[in-house]
């Protein structure tokens, strides 16, 4: 027997998380299943007309895919809290900046990647037109990546709280602004017909500097949520 | 336990103190793990033993006074069974999220029988009773190479047959240089030097 | 015993001379702080008390009014000095919360817990002195202007850090948690302010002018200085208070903390 090397640890976290989740698909259906409710909502809230939407459209997807990102965040940590997971990863011989970014990657491949590869379904229709679709794709894939990493900040922190719900999208939300700003703005520019490339470049720095920090914040709130 | 005196330590605890809600747990604790020891915690409910436990292997890092030295790696089983409903419990050892070692599918099948779960392995673990979870939990023993155990509770949960199993798996284990540090209700029954941890005291034979 | 979240190491002894450790140490110590906090107190509070008077009576009454918005500037002396201080303070209690989480020192801990009320109010009160201002100026009492946006960020920012503060149950827990979502958030400022910044310059209606750049006159600004210096004595006052008051609360069972009682109860 021997200690299996971080980067392999790593591997089997992510399929664990995987294997987890899909053998609870509702788990993975809610998020898409509250986004598609929440865009039918849209429709009734402003009207039917299909130019006014169209020119919402970017703007309420975003925000949609922060609040079903959001609500799923508060689960990554929660059941490994509660039947004990989480104590014997805190103790185990892997390096926590490397685990802790197998939980994010899991996280995001699960919510982030699914919702951008059928946002173009609510992207049509709420009139988004045909040529900024690629681009709301594109801006959703690099920008779960920067949610999942920042909302996981909130959930290390409020995993060992009885009522994290609410207090999580307090914390997290003000950081998920410069993300909204930036993706929603690619899509718009994507529908003027300006290039979408240097707003997607912004959200690809962040997201790198997300990496390399938030795994840190992270690590640092679960050995507290665990303390407490 | 005299061939293994000279070694060095697997834990050292130094002056450690608590602490909570204004009632002091323990001052000055000081002691020693070796090689070879089977050391059982004492002290009743509300004494600071899980306190104790939890900072020994480092999960409390807050709040209390003194340091501990873990030389040696530590396998800590809790009151928390650490075993996913979702996974089987081949799945949950093969994965589990200590991460301390690598293991083929006969160790874990052994592993899963010495603990009385055999015919069980590629069964959800969400149909498993509590007990069974626990010997789940308890299967590690079987498969880990730590020197040091560390068990809060061990024998909670489990019946009279896996009790007396589980009491021969640590006799095993000190008796070929490991050691076991744990805290129990139950008086255990073993034909081995056991030493008592005091809160007040340290450890007395 | 591995310490993922240190950003920085701990600094060795020959980087620091070994007074200033001792210095630290002091630091550390509730009733060497207790104490030397109260004596800055006795002579700092009298001068920001003058300071802010002197400043306010000069800005409100011997100004000259300014040409385009006549009286109703002069709400900048209490705006722009809160507005400044109050994000200072959000660095002043994330630096507290690194020294706290790096370096253990408890004191740190009730620092930071000091800054964020008393951030969180000055936030608010440059949000509440800038609406009011809009209104003569604007026509309006909310603009999603960038500087008004980031100031509103940053209270959601000192809100989430007292509410999850006050979520904790153990309260050392709780000082470690604020301190990691502090840092967290002191990373993200310049981020959002930046982002806030780029997304009203893209947005920026036609209607409100603000680019044209107002020249403010050296005699205004005189009063302005003076403001900002006063609110950040005031923040060290209200920090200070806001500390000793904690401190007597965690030592409340200690002997020094009775003892200082018995001698102001037969004083």
């Amino acid at each position: 027997m021997s200690a299996p090397g971080s980067l392999q640890f790593c591997r089997r976290l992510l399929r664990r998380q995987l294997t987890l989740a899909v053998r609870r698909p509702v788990e993975i259906g809610n998020p898409l299943l509250f986004f598609t409710m929440v865009v039918a909502l849209f429709p009734l809230g402003l009207g039917p007309a299909p130019d006014k939407l169209a020119d919402f459209a970017p703007g309420i997807l975003w925000i949609i895919a922060l609040l079903s990102n959001l609500l799923t965040s508060d689960a990554v940590f929660r059941s490994d809290f509660e039947d004990g997971s989480l104590e014997q990863l805190l103790l185990s011989p892997q390096p926590l900046y490397l685990t802790v970014l197998a939980y994010i990657g899991a996280h995001w491949l699960i919510t982030g990647l699914l919702l951008a590869l059928i946002c173009p379904v609510f992207a049509l229709m709420l009139n988004l037109p045909a040529s900024a679709i690629a681009t709301l794709a594109l801006s959703l894939l690099l920008g779960t990546a920067l949610l999942s990493l920042l909302g996981c900040i909130g959930a290390a922190l409020t995993v060992g709280l009885k009522r994290g719900g609410m207090l999580i999208s307090l914390l997290i939300l003000p950081l998920y602004m410069p993300v909204l700003i930036f993706g929603s703005a690619a899509v718009k520019g994507a529908v003027v017909g300006s290039p979408a490339g240097p707003y997607l470049a912004i959200i690809g720095a962040m997201v790198c500097l997300a990496i390399a920090l938030a795994p840190l914040a992270i690590a640092a709130g679960l050995r507290i949520s665990v303390d407490a | 336990m005299t061939d293994t005196a000279h070694s060095s330590p697997l834990l050292v605890a130094d002056s450690l103190s608590l602490t909570r809600g204004g009632r002091e747990l323990f001052r000055d604790l000081s002691f020693e793990i070796n090689a070879g020891q089977l050391v059982q915690l004492e002290g009743s409910n509300g004494a600071g033993k899980t306190s104790l436990i939890r900072i020994l292997v480092g999960l409390s890092r807050y709040g209390f006074d003194g340091t501990v030295t873990r030389p040696a790696p530590i396998l800590y089983l809790g009151h928390l069974p650490g075993v996913k409903a979702m996974l089987s419990p081949r799945e949950n050892l093969a994965w589990h999220a200590s991460g301390e070692g690598t293991y083929s599918d006969t160790a874990i099948e052994q592993a899963l029988q010495q603990v009385g779960l055999y015919g069980y392995e590629d069964v959800p673990s969400h149909a498993l009773s509590a007990g069974q979870h626990r010997r789940v939990n308890l299967a590690r023993l079987y498969l880990s190479s730590c020197p040091l155990w560390v068990l809060d509770e061990p024998f909670a949960a489990i019946d009279k047959s896996g009790v007396s199993a589980l009491e021969a798996q640590l006799l095993q284990h000190v008796s070929c240089g490991g050691a076991v540090v744990m805290t129990s209700h139950q008086a255990l029954q073993v034909d081995y030097t056991l030493e008592k941890l005091r809160l007040d005291g340290g450890i007395v034979s | 015993m591995r310490r993922a979240y240190y950003l920085v190491p701990p600094l060795p002894n020959c980087i620091i001379a070994p007074d200033m450790w001792s210095f630290f140490h002091k630091l550390g110590s509730p009733p060497w702080l207790y104490s030397i906090s109260g004596a800055i107190l006795r002579w700092l509070l009298p001068i920001t008390l003058v300071a802010l008077a002197i400043g306010l009576v000069w800005g409100v009454l011997f100004t000259a009014p300014d040409f385009r918005q006549g009286n109703s500037y002069r709400i900048i002396y209490i705006h722009v000095p809160s507005s400044v201080v109050a994000l200072a303070g959000y660095y002043v209690m994330a630096l507290a919360g690194a020294v706290s989480l790096i370096w253990k020192m408890k004191m740190a801990d009730v620092a930071m817990q000091a800054c964020a009320p008393i951030g969180a109010a000055l936030t608010f009160l440059a949000l509440i002195t800038g609406s009011i201002w809009g209104k003569p100026t604007w026509g309006t009492w909310w603009v999603w202007d960038a500087r008004v946006t980031s100031m509103l960020i940053l209270l959601f920012l000192y809100l989430g850090v007292i509410a999850l503060y006050e979520a904790y149950d153990n309260k050392v827990a709780a000082g470690k948690a604020c301190a990691v979502l502090s840092l967290v958030g002191m990373v993200n400022i310049p981020i959002i302010y930046k982002s806030v910044d780029w997304w009203y310059s893209l947005h920026q209606p036609a209607s409100i002018k603000f680019t044209g750049e107002s020249t403010i006159d050296t005699s205004m600004l005189y009063p302005l200085f003076l403001m900002i210096a006063a609110f950040y004595a005031l923040f060290t006052c209200c920090m200070l208070m806001n500390m000793r008051v904690e401190i007597l609360r965690r030592e409340s069972s200690t002997g020094w903390v009775k003892r200082l009682l018995f001698r102001q109860e037969h004083d």
